[in-house]
């Protein structure tokens, strides 16, 4: 069954947040449809060879994002609407933001340079990317 | 009221050079509670006085509702006991010790054992006097899963095992819990097998048990907190602070019971907080022992 989810010993987070992660990718590539069963917590352990704590912790916490929903007694199915496209990157776009915050300010850049970094990046991968266009027009 | 398949109320047992003291530890039906503890922590006493091998001194005991040891004969029959130094019969072979188990426990499951046979890779035609250690490991927890226990008693269960054969008896573990009326309680130093599979995790050092609790909350309370002080800062006063480490301009803090309003705390008091960073068992496991012997010295 559902060996398809990997978790990383060596992936320094903890398991239940590898676990929420790539449920979210699989219900946002939409392999996972929406309104659909999902495995229950003592399957999916199984199939994982975590612990049943780890993996309700996981759906637990899904819930509360309204990703996935849980009848009493009846087991998990897919959110009608998890609204996952936009809000996965959303955080992950939030979490590298945190980082270049974060590293900007070791590194003892002030806001503005920080703006300026950011301009100056988006305007070489920009250049880059027209290049590139550039070179495939050429070679048509 | 909750389930109980294992219960230690006080339980002590006084040797000459060792003592378990106070022996409190409840383990939930349907869960799996992985026990870890240093060598001679007193994990196998435990496990022993918990299968009536040896009796406490007081506390009591009680296995699957039967007092133990006065009861204990009706509680084995659905207790599933595999430990290191637990013999196997050298000149027969495999069969021979699954048809004598049969013949003991009406539950034993000949299909499921067949298919153990497989995956453990086992020969059932071998002798166990030619099986390697690990074999032998795996030969003995093939013949307590078969019966298909309520309860799992497996002291150091993967000790000794390769890596393929390692994971083969983690799945089987888990695999048992599909049934919620069934229990596992596993010793082990082997942290990354407990951190995977146990539900409730227990400490034990010199005879205590230092810990005893959900692994998610457990794992939770622990934090390494990397932060940078600005010069002639002193260190930000926290509650649950284990060790201090780093230097004094970048000091690392581990917390056992971590809260985020924590790192703000740090930030009010002028430090800029760098990374907090979850630990594994291990670094927990590590750091608990080592700072409650240097209090025991100091």
């Amino acid at each position: 069954m559902n060996s398809s989810i990997v978790i990383s010993q060596s992936d320094g987070r903890p398991m239940y947040l590898q676990i929420m992660e790539q449920i979210k990718q699989k219900v946002a590539v939409g392999e996972w449809a929406p309104g659909e069963e999902i495995p229950s917590i003592r399957m999916m352990s199984v199939a994982l060879r975590v612990s049943v704590i780890t993996v309700k912790r996981a759906y637990l916490e899904l819930e509360r994002e309204g990703v996935i929903f849980t009848q009493h007694g009846k087991g998990s199915i897919v959110a009608k609407d998890p609204g996952l496209g936009p809000r996965l990157y959303d955080q992950e776009f939030e979490e590298h933001m945190e980082q270049v915050v974060r590293i900007g300010s070791l590194l003892g850049l002030s806001e503005k340079q920080l703006t300026l970094r950011l301009h100056e990046t988006a305007a070489r991968l920009n250049d880059a990317v027209s290049s590139d266009e550039d070179l495939a027009k050429e070679t048509l | 009221m909750t389930d109980l398949a294992v219960q230690f109320t006080g339980v002590t047992k006084q040797y000459k050079h060792f003592t378990l003291q106070n022996v409190n530890l409840e383990l939930a039906t349907g869960s799996i509670m992985g026990f870890v503890g240093a060598n001679g922590a007193g994990k196998s006493t435990t496990i022993r006085i918990l299968m009536g091998l040896i009796h406490q001194d007081s506390g009591a005991v009680k296995v699957l509702g039967h007092d133990m040891p006065a009861d204990q004969a009706a509680a084995k029959r659905d207790i599933g006991f595999v430990s290191e130094d637990m013999r196997l019969y050298g000149p027969a072979t495999v069969a021979w010790h699954m048809e004598f188990i049969r013949s003991i426990y009406p539950q034993w499951d000949q299909l499921y054992a067949e298919d153990l046979l497989r995956r453990f890779d086992i020969k059932k035609e071998q002798k166990v006097k030619g099986l390697s250690h690990g074999q032998r490991v795996k030969a003995a927890l093939l013949l307590a899963l078969a019966r298909r226990p309520r309860l799992l008693v497996l002291d150091e269960p993967t000790t000794g095992l390769d890596p393929v054969a390692r994971r083969e008896v983690l799945a089987e573990l888990t695999a048992v819990l599909a049934d919620e009326n069934r229990t596992i309680l596993f010793s082990s130093h082997n942290t990354l097998d407990v951190e995977q599979i146990s539900d409730q995790i227990t400490f034990i050092d010199r005879g205590s048990i230092i810990d005893s609790a959900n692994k998610e909350i457990f794992l939770d309370g622990w934090r390494r907190l990397r932060l940078m002080l600005p010069p002639n800062t002193p260190l930000p006063q926290l509650p649950g602070v284990v060790e201090v480490g780093g230097s004094n301009r970048l000091p690392v803090l581990t917390i056992s019971h971590f809260d985020p309003a924590m790192v703000a705390a740090c930030q009010q008091a002028g430090a800029s907080v760098q990374a907090v960073d979850p630990m594994t068992l291990e670094e927990i496991f590590v750091v608990n022992v080592q700072n409650r012997r240097e209090k025991a010295i100091a």
